[in-house]
């Protein structure tokens, strides 16, 4: 039984459609991530999920309650919700110590003074800042802060974290670490996650699913192992890791490369819908094996090491291919031919067709 | 002798003395000598005296006062400019950026105009709302009388709230909105959220402005002058002034008139210390990063209401004055019902083209303007590129005496220049335009040094170290480098100083002589002297003047900007 419900929500800013009849199901206690280009409607869905906008079309209800509705004019105010929150730029007091800052929430709801300092002192303890309790957010780390929004969120216990892109403003070392903090604030606290993120990296490595967005639109929920290995169109194929995209033109049952059609057939399975004999290929720099025989004929362009991987440029024709693989794997040096084997291919239709 | 001099010396060595020299003449020297003369008489120390001055019943009365005005002035601005400054920046008002536009307009009208024009309105038996309300509802006492504390406060309170209104609404809108929607998902409602984050958070921005707002209204001359100085009501510098005018410059009355002014350089500087000490508490930096969206209260069934009271307290406070002092400027005689066949054009004629008093004023206001404000504008760019730019030892001396001109209000000028320009040092031009050509250019001091040095700070040291590696010398970097790319802010210095320059009188009202009165001094005497009619057409005339300028400037700065 699913926990927050959206359903055909619709979201409009005058001309632009910034969600369009969105509909996801959230389970209780799971980690969801919501990913996408800049300017996709991710903050727009987080901030109608917190009710700090309204709806122009469809229903959010969390449980068996209804939170927002366009149908009926509903909405039930943000500070009514009891969720946590937790934005980009940290938001936190700058006027009110780090104390006060985690106890603003239970002050609110009329705490007596000795749950509010248990409670806080909790927050603070799992966030690693007991230390701190009486510093100013401007005496801290970037880093720090962010702590602070964590624990002032965590403070009231919310059943629901809202998280909208929480680590982009620190720098990638303690980006990591955050990460494995939140996974574990979330398995003591059993808070669901809906998490904000335009890091496909962070979304795979936190989210039980994700649901990739584009333009207001969804284009796939999943969980991230099927997102990353059966993207369901092309675009969620090149936004999630990197990506080669190649013309292919079919002849006698067979897929070449198009323009170099003498360079080989590619081996293994051709798709049973092909299109107008035209189609796209997509694969993985990783999921091409380099050969000295057997495959696509090709050439080495160009050769760069990124530590433990190297990197090559192929040319099949005309066309350029990029190719990883491991640093102990055969070698080839620039210049010389090399053959092409895919490993793991998604087929697309042809732009023109 | 003096060529072969200045060739030892380097051309840093000769700009710091210049500077310091011009500071020192213009600001420091009346300074001083208005301590000095409230200090001691006859070379020694006299304590006992200024404490008599002090307790004496008209001086005490006037301290008292300023006191009360400047609190009531600051506290009414402040929350008057928080109001606003929240109704245009944080809810859903219609035509928003068309009011706080709007809510600026205030600044436009010099307030000892705005103060004459309410005289007009509510001066308890002639004011025509008085007379309106007394006929209609058969009142045998008027309403109300401008001529009391009240009315000084409220009518500067109208013209001087858009000092805390910029601040506040500047800071609400720099302000990263999360910090207020981060509370609301705390569980606080508006109110709340409103007191304990928005509000605190504001308080620096808001304690800037009502401190600008009290420095302005303790030192400010015009208002209580017309409707206080009817009715016995003093306050500091208007004390001053009367001091000065009735005893006709005698030692005693001068000396009251410098004790007066020392408490108000002290308290100016006090509430300059207190605004720079406010600013500088970091703690309170909440600039916002990426998404701008602030959360806009839903005015809902009171968005129109509130629009209405916004649009009605501008028409009240700007459009009637304003009218007002059109009409009764082409009244055929004041008190007159304000009617179209008592209206005439002849008082336009007179004072334009036949009295040589008016015509005068408005000459003098023109051709004193322009040149303290090319002067100014040029001496404020010369010292602050000195303060700015320069490393060359004892730069501390000009950037103390820098901050001198911030904080001597026009009064204390007036009464230093007299001090030092009425044959003390061999120079007398005591009654001439020089000396107020001479205290404008002290009065104004601090705006271009402002303007100056900002535009300087932005000019990267790197830009006319280069022009020195390219073998320019330091006078070539200087001319074809440096000034170049401070333009617009020598520009706008001369505007910030030519505007203001025009509606000048808290200044020249203690200067003027008989052939020199500016145009703020010669509505005021005309007021002074009964020709109330007269008195409004001259006003009209200065606000025609003031909004083409303002236009121009509008145009003139436009265009400078496009030139880099
Ligand atoms: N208050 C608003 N007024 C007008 N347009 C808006 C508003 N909020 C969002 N939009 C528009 O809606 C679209 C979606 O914006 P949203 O902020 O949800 O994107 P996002 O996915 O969070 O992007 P980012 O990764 O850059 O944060 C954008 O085109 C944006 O310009
Ligand atoms: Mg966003």
């Amino acid at each position: 039984m699913s926990y927050v419900h959206l359903k055909n929500v619709t979201k409009r800013f005058g001309d632009v459609v910034a969600v369009n009849n969105l509909t996801m199901e959230i389970e209780k206690g799971e980690c969801f991530s919501m990913l996408g280009p800049s300017g996709c409607g991710k903050t727009t869905t987080l901030r109608m999920i917190a009710g700090f906008e309204d709806l122009d079309e469809g229903e959010i209800a969390v449980g068996e309650r209804v939170f927002s509705s366009s149908a009926k004019r509903y909405y039930l105010p943000p500070e009514k919700r009891d969720f946590g929150m937790v934005f980009q730029a940290f938001a936190v007091w700058p006027h009110l110590n780090v104390f006060d800052n985690v106890a603003f929430p239970l002050q609110i709801r009329n705490l007596s003074r000795a749950d509010i300092a248990e409670r806080a002192k909790l927050a603070l303890r799992h966030t690693g800042l007991d230390k701190y309790e009486r510093s100013y957010p401007n005496e801290l780390s970037s880093g720090q802060k962010q702590r602070i929004a964590l624990a002032r969120a965590i403070a009231i216990n919310p059943t629901v974290m809202l998280l909208d892109e929480p680590l982009s403003n620190l720098d990638p070392k303690l980006r990591e670490e955050m990460r494995f903090e939140i996974k574990d604030l979330q398995r003591k606290f059993g808070f669901t996650i809906i998490f904000v993120t335009h890091d496909q990296s962070e979304a795979m490595a936190l989210s039980d699913r994700i649901l990739v967005m584009r333009d207001g639109v969804v284009q796939q929920v999943d969980s991230p192992i099927n997102i990353y290995t059966k993207p369901a169109n092309r675009f969620i194929f090149s936004f999630i890791g990197l990506s080669n995209f190649l013309p292919v033109v079919f002849r006698n049952g067979s897929a070449f490369i198009e323009g170099a059609e003498d360079a080989g057939p590619i081996a293994g399975t051709i798709p049973a819908d092909r299109g107008n004999d035209r189609m796209l290929l997509a694969c993985r720099p990783s999921e091409i094996d380099l050969q000295k025989d057997g495959g696509v004929r090709a050439l080495v362009k160009r050769k760069v090491y990124l530590g433990d991987i190297i990197d090559y440029r192929v040319m099949v024709g005309d066309t350029e291919v990029r190719v990883q693989k491991s640093r102990r794997s055969p070698s080839f040096s620039e210049g010389e031919s090399c053959c092409l084997r895919f490993s793991q291919m998604h087929w697309y239709p042809h732009e023109d067709s | 002798m003096i060529g072969r001099l200045l060739k030892r010396l380097s051309i840093a060595e000769v700009l710091l003395a210049l500077s310091v020299l011009v500071l020192v003449v213009v600001v420091a020297v009346p300074v001083f000598l208005i301590f000095w003369t409230a200090l001691f008489v006859d070379g020694s120390m006299n304590i006992d005296d200024i404490v008599k001055i002090l307790s004496e019943p008209d001086t005490y009365e006037a301290l008292k006062n300023s006191i009360v005005i400047a609190a009531g002035v600051t506290v009414c601005s402040t929350i008057l400019g928080v109001f606003f400054a929240w109704l245009v920046s944080r809810t859903d008002l219609p035509f928003k950026n068309t009011m706080k536009l709007l809510f600026l307009v205030p600044f436009m009208l010099p307030s000892f105009i705005g103060a004459l024009a309410w005289k007009m309105l509510l001066s308890p038996y002639s004011g025509y709302i008085n007379k309106f309300l007394m006929n209609t509802f058969d009142l045998a006492d008027p309403p109300f009388d401008i001529f009391t504390l009240w009315g000084i406060i409220a009518v500067e309170t109208m013209y001087l709230f858009p000092f805390v209104f910029i601040q506040v609404s500047g800071a609400l809108e720099r302000m990263d909105p999360t910090l207020e929607e981060s509370a609301r998902i705390s569980g606080a409602g508006l109110l709340t959220i409103t007191r304990r984050i928005t509000l605190p958070l504001m308080l620096p921005s808001i304690g800037a402005g009502a401190l600008l707002v009290a420095l302005y209204s303790l030192a400010h001359f015009g208002v209580p002058a017309i409707l206080g100085n009817e009715v016995g009501i003093y306050i500091i510098p208007t004390k001053i002034y009367e001091k000065l005018h009735q005893s006709a410059g005698s030692f005693t009355a001068i000396r009251t008139g410098t004790i007066l002014a020392s408490i108000l350089v002290i308290s100016a500087g006090l509430i300059l210390w207190a605004q720079s000490a406010i600013l500088k508490s970091g703690r309170f930096q909440v600039i916002a990063g990426k998404s701008m969206r602030p959360m806009l209260l839903k005015l809902r069934g009171l968005k129109y209401p509130l629009l209405l009271v916004s649009v009605i307290y501008l028409a009240v406070t700007v459009l009637l004055p304003t009218a007002t002092i059109f009409l009764v400027g082409g009244l055929k005689t004041y008190g007159l019902e304000l009617t179209m066949e008592n209206m005439t054009l002849d008082n336009l004629k007179y004072i334009l083209f036949e009295w040589q008093m008016t015509k005068d004023s408005i000459w003098n206001s023109f051709y004193l303007s322009l040149a303290a404000a090319f002067v100014t504008m040029l001496v404020g760019t010369l010292i602050s590129y000195v303060i700015v730019k320069m490393k060359i030892r004892g730069k501390f001396i000009l950037e103390f005496l820098g901050v001198l001109p911030f904080s001597v209000p026009g009064t204390v000028i007036a009464l230093g220049v007299i001090l030092t320009w009425s044959g003390k040092f061999g120079i007398n031009i005591y009654n001439t335009a020089w000396i107020i050509f001479v205290a404008y250019i002290a009065r104004y001091m601090a705006f271009s040094l402002k303007s100056n040095s900002a535009a300087l700070e932005q000019v990267h040291d790197s830009l006319e170290e280069a022009a020195r590696a390219c073998g320019a010398t330091h006078w070539q970097a200087l001319k074809d480098i440096v000034i170049p790319l401070i333009k617009p802010g020598m520009v706008a210095a001369f505007f910030l100083i030519f505007l203001p320059a025009l509606r000048e009188l808290t200044t020249s009202v203690l200067l003027y002589g008989p052939t020199t009165r500016t145009i703020g001094v010669a509505i005021y005497t005309l007021n002074e002297d009964g020709e109330t009619v007269y008195a409004a057409t001259l006003a009209s005339v200065a606000l025609v003047i003031i909004v083409i300028g303002h236009f121009l400037i509008k145009r003139v700065t436009r265009t400078s900007n496009e030139g880099v």
